[in-house]
């Protein structure tokens, strides 16, 4: 059964208060390597037919208009079977 | 005068905000989110709450609820529609108001009496109250930071659609401390805080005359019926 990953991140010019949280908790634990932690979301759909392009189409289209908010977040990447794909919407 | 509460999965205040509309004057009209069915009401009102936990996005899944396609309309077609907290999240994920509500800067949740000036009085919600009055109402949540493009904060600010402004702290990080906002005309209003928490004396925010005593919120629904019966 294929998979389609949907990757979403907060957008980069917006404070991330759950990455800053573990962003500051990994600083307590002397981890000073690291300048920054922000977190995102990864949506796995699962698809019961082969993932043709009207597929991909409804899928990008979801990925924009419903698994993100256009305002607050961004669609950073989707993939089909670890293969990515244009993440732009073919007219 | 009939108002609308829509009880969605996970709402919390649909019961207060009932008894807001009849403290009021209105009759409070329970409406339920799988309906397609704004049973015949004058106005509406999305209450606050965690509708399906938060999941996704706070008010993301609700504003995709069946009742929610009626609800887009009537508020199209000027319908007075208010969105408390999670019903403010709500119009931003159904797109009747602009802009969105992110996770508290500070990222805990917050439980205060809270004091706006109301910048705009010539809503459907707020004609009852003056221009730059200054009120007190509770402030209840974990999203409630109000974020725009840059862009559309100018033209928020320019045309009038900032409602409410977080007077004193501003207690989520919200842009330019906005605590509330309208569509361009003004029937639809979302803000954060709670207007339905303080309607009734002895159960409201606490006043120089006498602990919770305070009732600010009960305009914002003798404001919905002042609209509706000018029309």
């Amino acid at each position: 059964m294929p998979t389609i990953v949907v990757e979403v991140m907060p957008k980069a010019e917006l404070l991330d208060p759950q990455g800053k949280a573990v962003a500051g908790a990994l600083a307590r634990l002397g981890k000073t390597g690291f300048t920054g932690v922000r977190i995102g979301k990864r949506f796995e759909v699962t698809v019961d037919a082969p993932v043709t392009d009207a597929v991909l189409a409804e899928v990008r289209t979801l990925a924009n208009e419903m698994f993100s908010n256009s305002v607050i977040e961004d669609v950073v990447a989707i993939s089909v079977d670890g293969a990515p794909v244009d993440l732009a919407v073919v007219a | 005068m009939r108002i609308g509460v829509i009880t969605f999965p996970g709402s919390l205040d649909d019961r207060d905000a009932q008894r807001a509309v009849s403290l009021a004057g209105a009759e409070p009209v329970a409406l339920w989110h799988g309906d397609h069915n704004l049973g015949g009401v004058d106005a509406i009102v999305l209450p606050g709450g965690f509708s399906y936990g938060d999941y996704l996005r706070c008010g993301a899944i609700a504003a995709h609820s069946p009742i929610m396609s009626e609800v887009i309309d009537a508020a199209n077609a000027g319908m007075p529609v208010l969105g408390i907290c999670n019903g403010f999240q709500m119009l931003t994920e159904a797109h009747l108001l602009p802009g969105g509500l992110v996770r508290n800067d500070h990222g805990t949740f917050i439980c205060r009496d809270q004091v706006l000036r109301v910048e705009n009085a010539a809503t459907a919600w707020t004609n009852e109250f003056e221009t730059g009055a200054e009120i007190v109402i509770p402030l209840k949540n974990g999203e409630g930071g109000f974020i725009a493009s840059t862009e559309e904060l100018a033209r928020l600010e320019g045309e009038g659609q900032v409602v409410f402004r977080y007077v004193g702290v501003n207690p989520n990080g919200s842009m330019n401390d906005i605590a509330g906002v309208s569509n361009a005309r003004g029937n639809v209003v979302g803000l954060m805080p709670h207007p339905e928490h303080a309607t009734e004396p002895g159960f409201g925010p606490d006043t120089a005359d006498a602990m919770r005593s305070g009732v600010d919120g009960l305009a914002f629904f003798t404001s919905a019926i002042a609209a509706l019966v000018a029309v």
